[in-house]
């Protein structure tokens, strides 16, 4: 089911437990050291090495350090006009949280397969975005606690409702608050898991067509990669896009926590 | 019908919902645009609420696909 010839395209999801750590476990708990962990690593280090090549101070910024600031410009710029002045705090936690999911999307789209290796996006896993998603949640609970009490639930009742609706607009509003971890870690996941997919869908009708005979493999093998090559490009854009709308609606989350409405 | 079969239909009717959610999120950046050509000097500092409009028609679209893949995986 849901194979097309010998091509699984939900193969490519598989958590493997790497350089023989099967069997690691930690109070019961299995804690091997998986493809997905080696792609958290990678996602870490390649942000690290990025931020640090950017952290030189020059006075005159070379290439890397307008890089760098480039990026930290652009959340700054993201959260100023989101959240107001206040929001400057969480320019660190929204600046990892972007490049963390943006260097993820696009580490797994890394045409590593020809030379053998086996790429892994690990923001297709709902385990792996919907943390992230809590963590923003989260924060969003503890600073609307902290800074407003109790005072923070008058976000579900919006201003100007009249009292008789007050009992039928807060548990609407609530609902759409509690959910909002859901769709966040949902987006992410969904979109990159249906790109995934459909690209190795589509490879799947190249080999398969082109082991149906030179016929098949000139018509439809040859209109598939095409078509690959197109989706392939708006893979890298939806990794982009799907990164920053993350990073959007944190911040916006964030506004309502830092400045109710 | 055995529910195999209906599963599987079920999963193609989903993508009924996800082709619908192609025409909102086209609706979205067609609006923008129309509206960043009349003004671009306003259209700028509208790019956040691009996005976040883009992103709640995308998500309707997104879970006819998550209900495509539970219908074929896991149900």
């Amino acid at each position: 089911m849901a194979e097309s010839g010998k091509i699984d395209p939900m193969h490519q999801f598989a958590i493997e437990p790497l350089f023989g750590t099967d069997h690691l476990s930690l109070g019961g708990y299995n804690i091997a050291f998986t493809n997905s962990a080696l792609y958290m690593v990678a996602a870490a280090v390649v942000l690290w090495i990025f931020v640090i090549g950017g952290m030189k101070r020059e006075l005159v910024p070379g290439r890397w350090q307008m890089a760098v600031e480039y990026m930290t410009g652009f959340i700054k710029s993201l959260l100023i006009a989101n959240v107001g002045e206040g929001g400057k705090k969480y320019i660190p936690y929204v600046f990892s949280l972007f490049m963390f999911i943006l260097l993820a999307n696009l580490l797994g789209l890394l045409p590593l397969g020809l030379i053998g290796l086996h790429p892994f996006t690990f923001t297709s896993h709902f385990t792996a975005t919907g943390v992230l998603a809590i963590l923003s949640f989260s924060i969003v609970l503890i600073v609307g606690f902290w800074k407003h009490g109790l005072h923070f639930f008058s976000l579900f009742v919006p201003h100007g409702t009249p009292l008789p609706m007050i009992p039928v607009i807060f548990p609407i509003e609530l609902v759409s608050f509690m959910v909002r971890p859901f769709s966040l870690g949902l987006r992410l996941f969904v979109a990159m898991t249906a790109g995934h997919v459909l690209l190795k869908v589509l490879a799947g009708f190249v080999i398969n067509s082109s082991n149906a005979g030179v016929g098949y493999g000139l018509t439809v093998g040859s209109a598939s990669f095409i078509l690959m090559i197109g989706i392939s490009a708006l893979e890298v854009l939806v990794a982009v896009i799907q990164a920053y709308v993350f990073a959007l609606l944190t911040s916006v989350y964030l506004n309502d926590a830092e400045n109710l409405h | 019908m055995d529910a195999e079969a209906a599963k599987l239909l079920g999963a193609g009717l989903a993508a009924i919902g996800a082709g619908l959610a192609s025409l909102g999120v086209g609706n979205v950046f067609a609006s923008f645009l129309e509206g960043a050509l009349r003004n671009p000097g306003a259209a700028d500092g509208q790019q956040g609420r691009l996005f976040i409009g883009f992103a709640a028609a995308e998500l309707l679209g997104l879970l006819a696909f998550v209900i495509a893949m539970i219908l074929v995986f896991v149900a």
